[in-house]
């Protein structure tokens, strides 16, 4: 269940389908990464795409938040849910890689999320996110 | 030495008041160990047999005497009075209460230090040359890359989770003082056509499955260094192994994809990643390289007075020329003999904040063989600086000595260990106490682990000792001929291994072989590359 999102649009109410599912017959909407699918092989359909799904089965596994940066850098727009084993520490760190919603496998508490995405104003670098990093602030 | 701004301690303050709260958490009960685990270990939070570890990083490597006496303050109030020096040129405490570390954290963020990335499967400590900005044969000095890099690389968003963790090194000189090329990432700058750059090696480390970085790019641009080392990770990110964690280093994907196969999707993904402007410009590599500006040197170029004889052992073994007339390299040891290599004692460590202060323009190193410099002492200091360090039980006259040995905590400390490593250290210092011999054994590297993760870096050793376990019972291998410099290369074991007496006695006949084979100024691992394994083995098994 999508529990935080951070997008004022309507969501997307087609189920997501797999990556090869979506490769074979492309006129799906949602569509659903798993750690070793490769997210490059969406970037020929993005303006089609409202949704793209990044399954976390595992916290450690941090591939998806790849995937996510490169969909980012080529321009996608539409809703990145992270969904799966999403812990209130990663959600910081997901929204600078350009994920919009979450959909934790267990439910999080608000007021920690919402502690978690205020702990930090300065970042080093540049990311998916609209995040100036310090060295343009000191450099202008 | 590197200041913080605003933005630099805004940066560590905030993840003081983020660990607190992560602490209080799991105290309440509110998250579980399991979850806790990978918060705490970014910030260098281990839990050992005994107590919680923390390991707290100084970056490259460098640091000052009020830096360094908090470090001692640290030791007084939250540990056993002592701490450990690491090879990662690190410090490393034993006793630490959880419900006191946000408080300790606190206190180092207050002279800009932090345990920030000194664990977990991230972008760890970037070290660097102990002899930065004194060698005589560096190019550069290193140091303002490495603190580049150290932002660059904290709380990276898409490099916080990798497949396992990745170290980085920086050098400067021909001469290679920090093992680079057995780091995931080792940089050596060079200059070519009069513009600085960075040669990449990928895919070194040890661990069980030791490997020599290969060269993946002859040179990098500074201003496209960031995004070529963002490259370099995001292949890994992406197809580094995550199903056996033994194999998870990029080491393992570099050699089973191969470096020329590595190189081009590097490259590939560099076309692309340069087009995203994380570069910072390069007057951000000038305003770091500032702080790094060399301090005012203005002794004259005396020697010093010799007639001391045992001041003049300890000139010879353990000082360095300097890059600046008038001024020399002092190498502290932490290894004296039957001692625990890199303790230090609160007092032994405010004790070398001082001379720091008063003699190395407040600037002293930690090297990755677990010894302390002060970079910079004038030469007309030299006696004075070792009177100080004598009093202090500092001035062992060892350095690269077989004495000088390297070990991991071992079994006295550690959750993963085999076998003890610290006991061993004692027994072989000891059996080579007499300082003559030693010297007459000339720069032999010892170093002990005590599993195969080989935190004691004993593949990299021209003696190295690796404790097994065999059916319940600390046994130890013995492996000749590795280095950890520029001469890199990964020992070969002897054959059967041997309990805690008998690798004592087959390092002794090791170096006894040696000395009978040596020819001319040979070192050890010249001799045994000469001559092979085959002479040893006969003395030592024979
Ligand atoms: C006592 C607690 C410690 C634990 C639990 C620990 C754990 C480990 C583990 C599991 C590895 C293997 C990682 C891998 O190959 O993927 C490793 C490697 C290493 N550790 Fe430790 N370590 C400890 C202390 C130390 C200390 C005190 C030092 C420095 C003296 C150190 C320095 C290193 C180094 C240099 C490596 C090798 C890195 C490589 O494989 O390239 N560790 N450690
Ligand atoms: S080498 Fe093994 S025993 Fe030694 S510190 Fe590392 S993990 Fe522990």
């Amino acid at each position: 269940m999508v529990e935080f999102r951070y997008r004022d649009d309507e969501v997307t109410e087609q189920p997501s389908v797999t990556l090869d599912a979506f490769l074979d017959q492309s006129n799906a909407s949602a569509v659903r990464l798993e750690p070793d699918d490769d997210a490059r092989k969406l970037i020929p359909f993005l303006d089609r795409l409202t949704l793209i799904e990044v399954a976390f089965p595992k916290f450690r596994d941090g591939r998806g938040y790849s995937s996510a940066r490169i969909l980012r850098e080529a321009g996608y727009t539409g809703e990145l849910r992270a969904q799966g084993d999403v812990l209130v520490d990663q959600i910081a760190f997901m929204r600078r890689c350009g994920f919009d919603s979450f959909a934790p496998e267990g439910s999080l508490n608000p007021e920690a999320v919402e502690r978690a995405l205020s702990t930090y104003d300065q970042y080093y670098q540049k990311a998916a996110d609209a995040a100036v990093p310090v060295w343009k602030l000191r450099h202008g | 030495m590197y200041k913080y701004d605003n933005y630099d301690q805004a940066i560590v303050d905030a993840r003081v008041a983020e660990f607190r709260d992560q602490v209080n958490r799991r105290m309440a009960g509110e998250i579980t160990e399991d979850q806790f685990k990978p918060l705490r270990l970014m910030n260098g939070l281990y839990l050992q047999l005994h107590a919680y570890m923390l390991r707290v990083a100084i970056p490259y490597g460098t640091l000052d005497s009020r830096q360094m006496r908090m470090l001692a303050h640290i030791a007084r109030k939250y540990d056993r009075d002592y701490g450990h020096f690491t090879t990662r040129q690190n410090i490393q405490y034993n006793w630490i209460k959880l419900e006191e570390c946000a408080d300790l954290l606190e206190e180092l963020a207050s002279v800009e230090m932090h345990a920030i990335q000194t664990s977990g499967n991230c972008i760890r400590n970037i070290s660097s040359d102990q002899y930065a900005g004194a060698a005589a044969d560096e190019v550069t000095d290193p140091r303002p890359w490495a603190e580049l890099l150290r932002q660059w690389s904290t709380f990276h968003p898409e490099f916080s989770y990798l497949p396992r963790k990745f170290k980085i090194a920086v050098i400067a000189s021909p001469e290679d003082r920090a093992a680079m090329r057995l780091h995931d990432i080792g940089l050596e700058l060079v200059r070519k056509d009069g513009e600085l750059g960075a040669r990449v090696f990928v895919g070194g480390g040890m661990g069980r499955t030791p490997m020599i970085a290969p060269e993946i790019n002859p040179f990098v641009k500074a201003d496209d260094l960031l995004s070529y080392i963002e490259a370099c990770l995001r292949v890994y990110n992406r197809y580094g192994r995550r199903d056996n964690i033994y194999k998870a280093r990029i080491k393992i994907l570099v050699h089973e994809i191969g470096a020329d196969e590595y190189r081009r999707q590097v490259a590939e993904e560099f076309a692309h990643v340069k087009t995203l402007g994380i570069d910072p410009p390069l007057a951000e590599l000038e305003r770091i390289s500032a702080f790094f500006a060399a301090p005012a040197f203005d002794a004259a170029d005396v020697e010093p007075d010799r007639s001391d004889p045992d001041f003049a052992v300890w000139l010879d073994q353990n000082v360095k020329p300097h890059k600046q007339a008038g001024y020399a390299i002092v190498n502290i040891s932490l290894k004296p003999i039957g001692g625990i290599p890199g303790d230090a004692s609160s007092a032994q460590i405010d004790v070398m904040a001082d001379l720091a202060e008063k003699y190395s323009f407040d600037e002293l190193r930690v090297t990755h063989a677990q010894n302390i410099v002060l970079p910079h002492v004038a030469k007309r200091d030299l006696y004075a600086v070792w009177q100080a360090l004598r009093d202090a039980d500092l001035a062992n006259a060892n350095l690269d000595l077989i004495s000088d040995i390297i070990a991991c905590p071992g079994l006295d400390y550690c959750s993963l260990a085999n076998a003890r490593s610290i006991p061993i250290a004692q027994k072989i210092a000891t059996r080579f106490a007499d300082a003559e011999r030693q010297r007459d054994v000339g720069e032999l590297k010892l170093k002990i682990s005590g599993c195969i993760n080989a935190c004691g870096h004993h593949h990299a050793g021209h003696i190295g000792i690796l404790g097994v376990d065999k059916k319940g019972v600390e046994n130890y291998q013995l492996t000749l001929g590795g280095s950890g410099a520029e001469d890199v290369s990964i020992g070969k074991i002897t054959g059967p291994g041997f309990d805690e007496d008998g690798i004592v006695d087959a390092v002794e006949k090791a170096v006894e072989k040696y000395r009978e084979l040596r020819e001319g100024d040979e070192r050890f691992v010249d001799t045994y590359r000469r001559v092979g394994m085959d002479p040893f083995k006969e003395a030592i098994y024979g």
